[in-house]
């Protein structure tokens, strides 16, 4: 019997300015009827192609098929005209992304965006409506009656995941692809996301094909796993097989950078007297309040994570503690002076102390200046650190430090991956010899293998330079491995606080407790349990 | 919506301010007024007649304030040349500039938008050459050499359209064929420019894993995301038509408000010059709030 859908050594070559890139060589595989199938890398492995060919969205120049079938219900798609293609889109093959704002139309409201999927197939108006409403009450849009004429932008992100999947489901498709469908959600939302897509799953029996960077959502949901490595496939097997006994050492490698696993950290002395105490930290936008009431302390050399889904007022914290905003009220003592109230010269000086690492180190490195002037910059800024002669010497000490070499001195940021961005990043945060060091989701946009890389590298210099850091984090697994401590937030208030082990251990709040519950687990078989319990908090609430 | 309105009008009220003290001053900077009314033999009392006549021999902030004061009752004075109000020779001028203004523009955006759609859906590919060929020389050649050209082309020696003048659909024709090419070249290209990015978007993308057929995708998913440069470009084309186009208007004896500034400032007419100053200003305001407006109507995620 044949597949519903087979890829054949698939070949797509990009011809590029800089020549030709090999995205994905001699890829085989398949998906069968009400079956999940994960296509398991980390980014530039080429895990996205094969779907995006199935979809005919790459696009001819540059991309290239060069070999290969894709059967569908055994007739190959790459021999059907262009007209032939689009009538399968949509109706019977259908795909959600990673992005859902992005790739929601923003002018139009979201009613005539799902529509359209049906009305481009034929159906009138009217029953598509129908149709758009049976649909966006089953994905679980609140209020959807009125919220069929919003837009986009005024649902919330695991919302427009929601909205994506109503879209994608319009027309009960036999193949439902999915591109990391869950990357940009919190925990909690990607485990409903996740859940509903399951449960839609089994109502309509689709095949699943999701295309994932995340162990542990391949140990929720997939059946079977595919892992990529460099446009190749290394391995194929059963999810808990792949996990349990990983043949190829690419795989292996995988597994093992995952987070999570280690020893967690011990309470440092509490004797110390701390290096920040923030007390009553609060921000007010109008009659809402983004920070409220935050209470917290950092020891030298202590790594505090905070923890806490979008919206939890992380990152206005640290923002107010930069004077990146300004704090409505409270304190924030740094070695026993106000920094909420400093006066702006004596807070030139205070910068010094207090280094940030942001999220996207593309974003956050000017790609005008060489990695010389980036990391100097801050030299010209406090001229009394260093003389001029000794920035150079001093530049390939840090580069060396962060695990760069000296060469690399004089090229620009778009010449380095993200991980070594990130390391440019940490070197210039370096170069005023900070005291604290702020990680706002510092190592959230790196893959696996390179988190893990980071992560150390932080761990030795703060062993090194007696370090602090603030660890903005949403990633449990990753905290669970790298803090100290660990404060919670929910709604801008800390809801929790203590040493690591208690946290993750014996959290007390209930909001701590779903956090962990909904964060995933590369083991299938651990995670079968936590569904297990999941499941049980649900019921008992 | 309604605060932004009269946020904008109170700015633009403000601006139109500004614009007329700066007139005022800035005609009395360029010297005294008889040595440019009246002939350069004119006899000192008859000069002096003329400044009693006209209160110049008033005190600066006196007369200031009489301008003032004229103006808010929207009186311009007489025109000098025409022995009519000089509001009513611009009002009359600027209703043929408006016309012609508007018909240019709609035929500019309309052809700009589709063909620069169809260039942007196959970049490099044969229309797109062609097109973006084209649109560069439209954009970047002198209006007044075409359109002595043009005469000379299409009314000299192939007699089909008047060299120039009002009375027929005929006498158009020429005018907004030579305003139309430089607006035309220079948004084309922005559409173009603007189309190639919307149509490269994740939106669009998941339209084609929709099924989405093509034409949809391009003028119905990218074109409204990719209008809003588009029409600060087309905002800015209009006024500068509105302006009066003064060379073109003047080639083709076209009686516009350009033409009739020229004519105006050649024979000293400066209450003619002042009105039409003011009336361009006006609507030129006017057409800012309506390319807000159009913002806030196409992406509704503006709200003012």
């Amino acid at each position: 019997m044949s597949h519903l859908l087979e890829v054949r050594n698939l070949t797509v070559d990009f011809h590029t300015a800089q020549g030709t890139v090999h995205a994905v060589r001699d890829v085989s595989w398949h998906l069968d009827r009400g079956e999940c199938l994960a296509i398991l890398g980390e980014s530039g492995s080429g895990k996205s192609v094969s779907a995006s060919a199935i979809m005919n969205l790459i696009d001819c120049p540059p991309g290239e098929i060069v070999t290969g079938e894709i059967l569908f219900e055994g007739a190959d798609l790459l021999k059907k005209s262009g007209e032939e293609r689009r009538q399968l889109n949509g109706k019977r093959i259908a795909m959600i992304f990673q992005d859902p704002l992005s790739h929601l139309n923003p002018v139009y409201t979201v009613g005539f965006q799902i529509e359209e999927i049906m009305t481009a197939h034929g159906w009138p108006a009217d029953k598509a409506r129908a149709r758009c409403l049976e649909l966006l009450e089953r994905v679980g849009i609140p209020d959807f009656a009125n919220k069929v004429d919003a837009y986009p932008h005024q649902f919330s992100g695991g919302q427009r995941q929601r909205l994506m999947i109503a879209m994608a489901l319009a027309l009960k498709p036999d193949i439902l692809i999915a591109d990391e469908p869950t990357t940009a959600l919190d925990v909690t939302v990607q485990a409903q996301i996740l859940a509903l897509l399951e449960e839609l799953q089994r109502e309509t029996g689709m095949g699943l094909l999701l295309i994932t960077h995340d162990l542990g959502v391949v140990a929720e949901v997939a059946d079977r796993v595919v892992v990529m490595n460099s446009g190749q496939i290394v391995e194929t097997g059963s999810a808990a097989e792949v996990y349990r006994a990983p043949a190829h050492p690419y795989t292996k490698k995988l597994i093992g950078a995952v987070p999570g696993g280690g020893d967690m950290a011990q309470p440092l002395d509490t004797g110390i007297a701390p290096i920040l105490e923030i007390n009553g930290l609060s921000k007010h936008y109008g009659a809402f309040a983004a920070l409220d009431n935050a209470s917290l302390t950092v020891l030298p050399g202590e790594t505090v994570a905070i923890v806490g889904e979008s919206g939890s007022g992380k990152s206005t914290l640290a923002k107010c503690l930069l004077r990146l905003e300004e704090a409505s009220m409270g304190e924030a003592l740094w070695q026993g002076r106000d920094l909420v109230t400093m006066p702006a010269r004596d807070l030139f000086e205070m910068r010094r102390d207090i280094q940030m690492v942001f999220q996207d180190p593309t974003q956050s490195l000017n790609p005008r200046m060489s990695v010389y002037q980036i990391i100097s910059e801050a030299w010209a800024i406090h001229p009394d650190i260093l003389p001029k002669p000794q920035w150079k010497e001093r530049v390939r000490d840090l580069l060396e430090q962060v695990g760069l070499s000296a060469d690399h001195m004089f090229r620009y940021p778009h010449q380095f991956s993200g991980g070594q961005r990130q390391r440019i990043a940490i070197a210039r945060a370096l170069a005023l010899e900070p005291k604290l060091i702020v990680c706002d989701e510092a190592v959230s946009a790196l893959d696996v293998s390179i988190q893990a890389q980071v992560i150390e590298l932080l761990t030795r210099l703060q062993d090194e330079l007696g370090l602090s850091y603030l660890f903005i984090a949403h990633d449990l697994p990753l905290v669970r491995d790298f803090a100290h401590r660990v404060v919670v937030m929910q709604g801008g208030r800390i809801v929790e606080q203590g040493p690591v082990a208690q946290i993750f251990d014996a959290p007390r709040m209930n909001y701590t407790r779903n956090l962990m519950a909904a964060s995933l687990h590369p083991d299938p078989e651990v995670q079968a349990e936590r569904r297990a319990a999941r499941d049980a908090i649900k019921e008992a609430s | 919506m309604k605060s932004f309105l009269g946020q904008r009008a109170i700015a633009s009220a403000i601006s139109l301010v500004a614009l007329i003290v700066l007139v005022f001053f800035l005609s009395r900077l360029t010297g005294d007024p008889t040595t440019l009314y009246l002939p350069v033999d004119a006899s000192l009392e008859s000069r002096e007649q003329f400044r009693k006549l006209h209160g110049l021999n008033d005190p600066l902030i006196v007369q200031f304030g009489r301008y003032v004061g004229d103006l808010i009752r929207l009186d311009f004075g007489e025109s000098i040349r025409r022995s009519e109000p000089a509001l009513d020779a611009v009002l009359r001028a600027f209703v043929w500039t408006l016309q012609l203004a508007v018909i240019t523009m709609a035929l500019v955006t309309a052809a700009a938008i589709v063909l620069g759609s169809l260039a942007a859906f196959k970049v490099g590919g044969l229309f797109d050459r062609i097109a973006t060929f084209f649109s560069l020389i439209g954009a970047s050649a002198p209006d007044f050499w075409i359109a002595i050209v043009a005469i000379v082309i299409f009314s000299v020696n192939l007699g089909w359209v008047p060299t120039s003048g009002t009375g027929s659909v005929w006498h158009w024709i020429l005018p907004i064929s030579v305003l139309f090419i430089r607006p035309f070249g220079l948004i084309l290209q922005i559409v173009r420019g603007s189309m190639i990015t919307a149509l490269s978007s994740a939106y669009v993308k998941t339209a084609r894993a929709k099924g989405v057929r093509n034409r949809p995708i391009i003028f119905v998913h990218a074109l409204r995301n990719a209008m809003l440069p588009v029409i600060t470009v087309i905002g800015d084309q209009a006024a500068a038509l509105l302006n009066g186009a003064v060379v073109v208007e003047t080639v083709f004896g076209f009686p516009g408000v350009g033409k009739l500034m020229i004519d105006s400032i050649l024979q000293r007419d400066f209450t003619v010059v002042l009105a039409a100053i003011f009336v361009t200003a006006v609507a030129i305001f006017l057409m800012n709030i309506l390319i807000d407006i159009l913002y806030a109507v196409l992406d509704p995620r503006i709200r003012y």
